[in-house]
């Protein structure tokens, strides 16, 4: 904005109320943008429901979530996608979440700041930003054939792990440096050990902040399928993990949970990619749309316990 | 309060942790062993075979409680598996390469290559061009080889309009991109600047939404759309006959030279058991039934004899 002129026989009256007025609208202006880009992802979200929710009409029902797939649009089903995409859910949660953690907790708290652990830094930072089929090639090469775990749940979730660990370690880390260090000083004066003051102070402080960074990285997680594709994931198989195809079962044989990391698996999003761009009908259109709708539902269940636990722990913080 | 914020984490890690090794102990027994044991037939390879391994399968899944797994990493994916043997057997929209094959000799892997089906790749237009109904090999063949100048489509025919030619077709890691360069080509490699696609729908949505669009894709694909695409007759020569790709042309032999034949490549030592056998010999026998439900054609009955009679020998 251009100043008023020094010399100046009959200054404008006007002038510093139109700057005044200027000054508002840049502002009302910022905030109707900052409000237009929060509507955008609502806008798309809702648009791409509706569409996805009239595409599915009438696949959606009990039959098509419990039964096996199949090369009929009427007779098909998602029964072993919505089965290898919870184990591998779960076992890449119970792989990542541990070692993520540990990692974030050694390199905030334990150690120095060498040269060393700046350059593991960067390296975990870059990692974040790597396409995920380079990790297919690399689980491939390392577990499949390697290790010569074959194609199965375990060798997809160590892979997996690897995927997201990059993610659970950085939101970690920030996490643990959101806690102040008075906490730790305080802890460490009335004589806690570093294993007492990280155990009982700084990692219940942190857990909010480690939910978020973990609900992001299972859930890209569970939407990935090109590295599946590479370690061999395969499209169609006539059982799910383990033969377990129902909770009961699950409750009441816990032994064939013992099978589940040696199964076969496809995931949901292999089966999705099956229905809408492989299959030659085009009634199975409908298919993919009803399982993408039971693919967002399992992602807000998850999103929903994660926000309970963080919740939870909020409510406790106490300083 | 504190003390209870601790055993919450200290559980959710506890369970966390002591959840995973649980998980990987040996199998204990087995309740639902059925006629196989736990055995399943291992399959991959080309995504256009795999319909037809898919209905096997299902097949076989409900009358004998039989599992297979069908992967689709593709005809070379499938191959490159195949002789490692880390497949029992390779869905294939191409015949074996002499490279693929010294790769399985060479890792002590004997093979059987069956016959299972015929596809008619056609040539697509859209439903509203009114100019085209029957084109020569030679015409698709100055249209498609690499280098080609051809732009427009009076470029082929001056009486065709004096619109740019848009064209579709698979990648070049696709069975069905080797199998038209060399029927067409009689080479190796299409010509470059065209749109690539990685699945046949993309392809055939191409083709629906541009009115000045050429493609070409498997059969099936046509036959589901046919109220939104026009298949264009092929001739050879200038003089030739026109022929339309049907299951009559495709069945008969003369809708050449795009009628293909799919394999599927079992590999020997895997059809010692059972579970690999009686999925094979469904497949080949029973199962051929099945094949027009998904969109190809049956093979002439003395090809399927020919394809019958390799199987047995391979199974002595």
């Amino acid at each position: 904005m251009s100043e008023p002129p020094i010399v100046s026989i009959n200054p404008p009256i006007n002038e510093p109320v139109m700057r005044l007025k200027m000054r508002h609208f840049t502002s009302g202006a910022f905030q109707v943008l900052c409000s237009l880009s929060a509507w955008v992802g609502i806008v798309a979200l809702t648009v791409m429901l509706i569409v996805i929710f009239q595409m599915s009409k009438g696949s959606l029902d009990w039959k098509f979530l419990t039964s096996f797939d199949s090369a009929s649009p009427n007779r098909t089903g998602i029964l072993v996608g919505i089965w290898g995409t919870f184990w591998l859910m779960m076992m890449t949660s119970c792989i990542a979440i541990p070692v993520g953690v540990a990692a974030a907790v050694y390199l905030e708290e334990y150690a120095r700041k060498t040269w060393l652990t700046s350059l593991i830094q960067l390296n975990i930072s870059n990692l974040a930003g790597v396409p995920s089929i380079v990790y297919g090639m690399l689980g491939l090469t390392i577990f499949v054939r390697y290790m010569q775990m074959g194609n199965n749940l375990l060798s997809a979730s160590l892979t997996l792990s690897i995927l997201i660990l990059p993610i659970i370690i950085i939101s970690t880390q920030e996490a643990l440096r959101s806690v102040p260090q008075s906490i730790r000083h305080a802890s460490l004066a009335l004589g806690a050990t570093k294993w007492q003051t990280i155990w009982s102070q700084v990692l219940p402080a942190s857990v909010p902040g480690i939910m978020t960074g973990v609900i992001l990285s299972v859930s890209r997680a569970i939407g990935e399928s090109a590295p599946l594709i590479v370690l061999g994931a395969v499209t169609y198989i006539g059982q799910t993990p383990g033969k377990i195809e129902t909770i009961p079962q699950l409750i009441q044989n816990p032994a064939a949970i013992a099978q589940v990391p040696t199964s076969s698996y496809t995931v949901l999003p292999l089966q999705i990619y099956n229905y809408a761009a492989l299959q030659a009908k085009s009634a199975f259109r409908h298919e993919a749309a009803a399982a993408i709708i039971v693919l967002l539902v399992i992602l807000l269940l998850m999103s929903s316990i994660a926000i309970f636990i963080r919740h939870r722990f909020q409510k406790n913080l106490k300083w | 309060m504190k003390s209870f914020v601790t055993s919450l984490f200290a559980l959710s890690l506890l369970i966390a942790m002591s959840g995973c090794p649980a998980e990987t102990k040996p199998a204990g027994g087995d309740a639902a062993a059925a006629g196989y044991g736990n055995d399943t037939v291992k399959i991959d390879g080309s995504s256009t075979v795999f319909p037809i391994s898919q209905i096997m399968a299902e097949e076989l899944k409900n009358k004998k409680d039989l599992v297979a797994e069908v992967g689709l990493s593709g005809t070379g994916g499938g191959f490159d598996k195949f002789v490692r043997g880390d497949i029992d057997i390779s869905d294939a929209s191409r015949p074996i390469k002499d490279g693929e094959a010294d790769k399985a000799k060479a890792a002590n892997i004997e093979f059987v290559e069956l016959k299972v089906a015929i596809d008619g790749l056609s040539v697509v237009v859209h439903k509203e061009n009114t100019w085209v109904d029957c084109m020569s090999v030679e015409d698709l063949k100055k249209i498609w080889e690499p280098g080609s100048t051809i732009t427009k489509w009076n470029q082929i025919n001056p009486e065709w309009p004096d619109a740019e030619i848009k064209l579709y077709g698979p990648d070049s890691k696709s069975g069905t991109y080797d199998y038209f360069a060399e029927a067409i080509v009689e080479g190796k490699k299409l010509r470059d600047n065209y749109t690539p696609a990685v699945n046949d729908n993309q392809l055939v949505q191409g083709v629906t939404g541009d009115k000045n669009a050429l493609g070409f894709f498997g059969f099936a694909y046509y036959v589901e759309n046919t109220e939104k695409l026009k298949a264009l007759s092929i001739k050879k020569g200038a003089e030739g006959e026109c022929v339309a790709p049907t299951k009559e042309t495709i069945l008969g032999g003369t809708y050449k030279p795009l009628s293909r034949p799919l394999y599927i490549y079992v590999n020997k030592a895997a059809l010692k058991r059972p579970v690999v056998k009686d999925y094979v010999s469904f497949y080949m026998n029973e199962g051929q039934a099945l094949v027009p439900e998904v969109g190809y054609v049956q093979l002439p009955e003395a090809e399927l004899k020919v394809a019958q009679d390799a199987l047995k020998a391979a199974m002595e």
